[in-house]
């Protein structure tokens, strides 16, 4: 703390001239933002992404803040790279690798990465099979990275406690020494379940202190899923009839009480299960005359033929792999 | 009378300028990358001109992005062989050229002996010349220390 105020004290007594005659100088923040053109991305992340509201807000707030820090570096204001380090927490399928993409644009367009690329890894990318194995082929994905993001999905498979030998930990300090000493290079984002990321956190606080801003995804609710189902399905040119719509809702409910439910997957997979039995009922009923309209309409049988209809509402606990 | 001036062995691009700063060697790469090119760094210690295929140090570094990579694993090579010659090298895999396009050296030994002159007599008191590096007097791994 004290150090801190030193600074600012000396800071300000010595650049008081430039400082008064300076502080008056107008910015345009307006400007600034056109020039970056991360209002379009932001835009298109609220476009394309459903619900997720609170994750909408901290991507907004942490694109201000690297906008202004950039601001101030302009006005020699700041000199240190802010630490961009991130951990996204939620349950599959809430939707972390797209934002993980989004982020790397959104770097990129402020300058903070050169290329804006997204590297996405896991466990068995990052650590080898034998001893000595590990340390260059996390190397190389990292060279990979460079000027990039680095998605590290399921981070927490990375620290294995029940195994004091694993290569994992080995894997963590390269991670953990290129996160401090190349952060001009590369931006990490580390990815899991809540409760299992916060337990790797815990066992690894060098890596939770490197980590500026974590951001935890909620679930979609049903009525979010039917929009991304909708969204889904207008990006291929398919729609649902009406009733269709209502059968998907019931679909989603209930298999939202079962295991394994990974969110927007899910609704991906049962759209995919939806369009084959729709191309199937079309074949089977060859004789009609088909128009452009029943290609592209999913119509509620298509849905209802489903497992999950036939089989009664499962407890959370019971197994229906 | 002297006839190597400098030794310094001149090989590749810009071997007649001063060494190349780090900054204008990620310069180079950067070109390179935004060419599509494939770039891997490699070493030897014999410096004779003819010895075309040096060898490569870690694995060919396919799809990066960056240049800050490729550095960094530079600068891994120059602390394991800080004494040898070392060189970057970008591949052009494009049908038609397959062939490396560009080649420089960006790390050589402190002193640099030079070649020495060979001449052969021959029938007819006709000569033949080659030359051999002086370095290579010693087994591998031993010149230049």
């Amino acid at each position: 703390m004290i150090e801190v105020s030193d600074k600012l004290g000396t800071d300000g007594a010595a650049s008081t001239g430039i400082a008064d005659s300076g502080r008056d100088v107008p910015i345009d923040l307006q400007e600034e933002l056109r020039a970056s053109q991360i209002q379009e991305v932001l835009d298109k992340l609220d476009r394309e992404l459903i619900g997720l509201q609170p994750v909408k807000t901290r991507i907004r707030e942490t694109a201000a803040l690297l906008l202004v820090d950039r601001l101030r570096k302009k006005l020699d204001l700041s000199a240190e790279t802010p630490t961009l380090h991130m951990s996204f927490t939620g349950n599959p399928g809430t939707g972390k690798t797209t934002v993980a993409l989004r982020m790397a644009e959104i770097l990129h367009r402020l300058g903070y990465v050169r290329s804006g690329h997204l590297v996405a890894v896991t466990r068995d990318d990052l650590v080898g099979q034998y001893i000595g194995h590990t340390a260059p082929k996390t190397k190389e994905v990292i060279k990979k990275a460079m000027g990039g993001v680095l998605f590290i999905d399921e981070a927490y498979y990375l620290y294995k406690p029940e195994n004091e030998r694993d290569y994992g930990q080995e894997s963590i300090e390269i991670l953990l020494q290129v996160m401090e000493n190349n952060r001009d290079d590369l931006v990490v984002i580390l990815a899991g379940y809540k409760d299992r990321m916060d337990r790797f956190f815990s066992s690894n606080p060098g890596m939770r202190s490197r980590i500026a801003h974590h951001i935890d995804f909620p679930d979609y609710t049903p009525e979010e899923l039917l929009a991304i189902a909708k969204l889904m399905l207008a990006q291929q040119h398919y729609g649902f009839s009406a009733k269709a719509e209502e059968a998907f809702i019931d679909y989603i409910r209930r298999r939202m009480r079962m295991v394994h439910f990974a969110n927007a997957r899910s609704v991906r997979n049962a759209l995919d299960r939806a369009r084959l039995r729709q191309a199937n009922r079309l074949f089977v009923a060859v004789d009609q005359k088909l128009t452009k309209g029943d290609l592209m309409t999913i119509e509620a049988e298509d849905l209802l033929a489903s497992r999950i209809f036939r089989e009664p509402v499962p407890k959370i606990d019971s197994s229906c792999g | 009378m002297m006839t190597n001036h400098g030794n310094r062995i001149t090989q590749g691009q810009f071997s007649f300028l001063p060494d190349l700063t780090d900054e204008q060697i990620l310069a180079q790469i950067r070109y390179a990358l935004r060419q599509g090119w494939a770039v891997s760094v490699e070493y030897t210690d014999d410096p004779h001109p003819r010895n075309t295929y040096w060898e490569m140090f870690g694995n060919p570094m396919f799809d990066l992005k960056d240049a800050a990579g490729i550095l960094m694993e530079l600068n891994e090579c120059r602390k394991t062989f800080p004494r040898h010659y070392i060189r970057v090298m970008a591949f052009d895999s494009t049908r038609g050229w397959e062939t490396p396009r560009m080649a420089f050296l960006v790390n050589r030994p402190a002193d640099e002996p030079g070649f020495r002159l060979l001449r052969e007599e021959r029938e007819g008191r006709s000569m033949t010349y080659t030359t051999v590096p002086y370095a290579t007097d010693k087994p591998e791994g031993e010149r230049y220390t």
